[in-house]
């Protein structure tokens, strides 16, 4: 019977899966730990912090059909008018790393219209194979068109892992794609790694708002599927002599979902960079006081080629649209640095942003929470420090941000 | 118009703290709340049955204790709720709760629109919307800012909807049925009325266990979980950052001697 249970044996009745279960099912009993099984969700947590292996968590094997035929590491290569988006680029530079572990190939899939003419481009960034499907019904990014599309070629062709970008697109598509194939998805990696024993893809992603972390593998299923974040892993270089096979399948027009349309795309940021895509991010809290005061925000960002974000709450006060909002509630994003002026930091938006590589705090309060979760803190009035700031970076050639 | 929201319980991130000598997750006294992008989800469907007519119906899946989570959306005008729980549910993945969630939607049987937070704030995985979809085969439509107009007069019945994006948003035309997950700048989530809370207080809850759901034990739970969490640990911590303090042109050429060659 699949479950979880306590090895009284082993149970010394140390107390710290009670601590550590998210959903109080733990208690203590007569020195041993008690599984309250209305409560368990079987997260497995308490699984993994216990120090005297007294926990066991007990699961039947399914496995879908003969795993051993997935051959392959395939990248979802996201685009919009054409343009592929940076992240796949740093997913074909992992994928290759991975195919050399499991000593097969890197596959891109390319799904658009007119867009054949960017195969060549993914090959030269890595890619062995590039599996195109150029249809004008696919011009638009359409989840349950593109999901079509891509389900028919994982049918044909088997890969054992796909990645995409943890992004607005990949998020929704590939979650619609691993419930049509049944296989395990993982969202939101920051690190993937192959066991090379078992040849299976262990994915690591923050939960909790990054106070955890979590290691996931799906070993008996396939393909593997993940989504990874923007910026935590190095873009492949460019190698225009490198050679690849170009594959191209069709999208028939028939399939084509006539209930969901395209209408209109809407450009819609401040500064030219998005915050996802940014190397570096300059954000404005309360602190500013005043929404003409966030130019002052901008001003930064622009010295430094830099995207503009901005805490809860001056978007609830109109300083800023929404989409600038970096935290529990808007985005989460992990730049090389982070600047932060004027924000206190609350813990809704640093579960946000406490990913970046490097974090800038400049706040006039000495105590403020954004000073623990910083690399370097500046004390001290924004409105004579950003300037100053702003001074000094226009005196040096402009940065190498974008 | 009648409309599903899927809620779900968590803990309440603002109460989550890391004990250092264990380097657990403080557990003790933290607070279950419903996850904050369904109280959108939440507001909107109000907002919408109050626009339109119908009924809205709130479903969440979880153990008893998540009966709190839809007593509060009932007291913030949802007309039903539903609570899917069974032990053969527990440890279920993403792929696993959708099954179950779509199947509830398949007994709830008439429906036109299904509104999802964008994503928890536990798992933060913004997968399950996604997964019901493809699950009962609906158009639909995330990160939803924004239902621009609704036709109810058609055939078939569309919504035009806002869709954020990156580097900006696009406008999709959606048939209904169809399932939307939504952030919170579609719109700001009213308070409890005290008629509400009183309402709500004694209101029924419709439990449902996989005796009425009947979904495939070997697809759900533990075993029928495509993905297995092997290790949980907590990030390594920051080391303590450096502070600078004093006169605003000193410290600012120390900070940029520090990170010049960062930039």
């Amino acid at each position: 019977m699949s479950g979880i249970k306590i090895l009284l044996e082993k149970c010394v009745g140390c107390g710290l899966c009670v601590k550590v279960c998210p959903v109080n099912a733990l208690t203590l009993d007569k020195n041993k730990a008690v599984i309250d099984y209305e409560k368990c969700t079987l997260c497995g947590c308490c699984v993994e912090s216990c120090k005297f292996e007294a926990i066991k968590m007990l699961r039947k094997i399914i496995t879908k059909d003969d795993i051993s035929s997935y051959k392959g590491v395939w990248v979802f290569a996201e685009q919009r008018d054409g343009d592929i988006s940076s992240v796949v680029f740093e997913l074909l530079s992992k994928a290759r790393e991975l195919a050399n572990d499991l000593d097969t190939y890197v596959g891109a899939v390319l799904l658009g219209n007119s867009i054949t003419d960017r195969a060549q481009g993914l090959i030269h960034r890595g890619a062995d194979k590039v599996f195109v499907v150029d249809s004008e019904n696919l011009k638009h990014y359409i989840a349950e068109n593109y999901t079509k599309v891509i389900v028919s070629l994982v049918d044909k062709y088997k890969p054992e892992i796909i990645l995409a970008g943890a992004t607005t697109t990949g998020r929704s598509l590939v979650s619609r794609i691993a419930v049509n194939l049944y296989a395990g998805l993982t969202a939101d990696c920051t690190a993937l790694d192959i066991d090379r024993e078992k040849k299976i893809l262990i994915q690591t992603r923050p939960a909790f708002g990054g106070n955890i972390m979590a290691q996931i593998i799906s070993p008996n299923f396939r393909p593997q599927m993940a989504t990874v974040r923007h910026k935590v892993m190095p873009e492949s270089d460019v190698n225009i002599s490198r050679v690849g096979e170009i594959i191209k399948e069709d999208f028939n027009e028939n399939d084509s979902d006539v209930r969901i349309k395209f209408l209109d795309f809407i450009k819609e940021t401040i500064a030219t960079v998005n915050l996802s895509e940014a190397n570096i991010i300059v954000s404005g809290g309360r602190g500013l006081q005043d929404s003409k005061n966030f130019k002052l925000v901008e001003d930064l960002a622009e010295v430094l080629g830099a995207a503009v974000g901005s805490s809860r709450a001056c978007v609830d006060s109109g300083w800023i649209p929404y989409s600038h909002q970096v935290g529990q509630t808007g985005r989460t994003v992990c730049p090389k640095i982070y600047i932060a002026c004027g924000i206190s930091g609350q813990i809704q938006h640093l579960v946000g942003m406490q990913s970046s590589k490097i974090i800038i705090a400049i706040n006039k309060d000495p105590d403020a929470p954004i000073f623990k979760a910083a690399n370097f803190g500046i004390v001290g009035d924004l409105f004579k420090i950003i300037p100053l700031l702003i001074q000094k970076f226009k005196e040096k050639p402009k940065s190498l941000a974008v | 118009m009648n409309i599903i929201v899927f809620i779900k319980q968590v803990p309440d991130t603002t109460d989550v703290a890391i004990n250092p000598e264990t380097n657990t997750l403080i557990r003790e006294g933290v607070n279950s709340v419903i996850n904050p992008f369904d109280m959108y989800a939440i507001e909107e469907a109000v907002r919408l049955k109050e626009r339109w007519g119908g009924t809205t119906t709130v479903v969440t899946m979880g153990p008893p204790q998540a009966q709190e989570a839809l007593r509060e959306a009932l007291s913030l005008g949802i007309d039903k709720s539903i609570h899917l729980s069974d032990r053969a549910f527990a440890g279920s993945d993403t792929w696993g709760t959708s099954l179950i969630l779509s199947k509830a939607i398949e007994k709830i049987k008439d429906y036109d629109l299904i509104i999802c937070g964008k994503q928890a704030s536990d798992g933060d995985t913004a997968q399950v919307g996604p997964g019901v979809a493809a699950h009962l085969d609906l158009p639909q439509a995330t990160y939803v800012r924004k239902i621009d107009t609704v036709h109810l007069d058609t055939t078939p019945n569309v919504i035009i909807v806002e869709r954020l994006l990156e580097e900006g948003y696009e406008v999709l035309e959606l048939q209904l049925p169809a399932l939307i997950t939504v952030v919170k700048e579609i719109n700001e989530p009213r308070l409890p009325s005290l008629r509400g809370k009183m309402k709500a207080r004694t209101a029924e809850i419709i439990l449902w266990n996989n005796n009425d759901l009947n979904v495939e034990k070997d697809k759900i739970g533990l075993d029928g979980s495509p993905t297995q969490v092997v290790k949980i640990f907590t990030p390594p911590h920051k080391e303590g950052g450096r502070i600078f303090k004093g006169e605003p042109e000193e410290i600012v050429d120390e900070l940029i001697k520090e990170i010049k060659d960062l930039l």
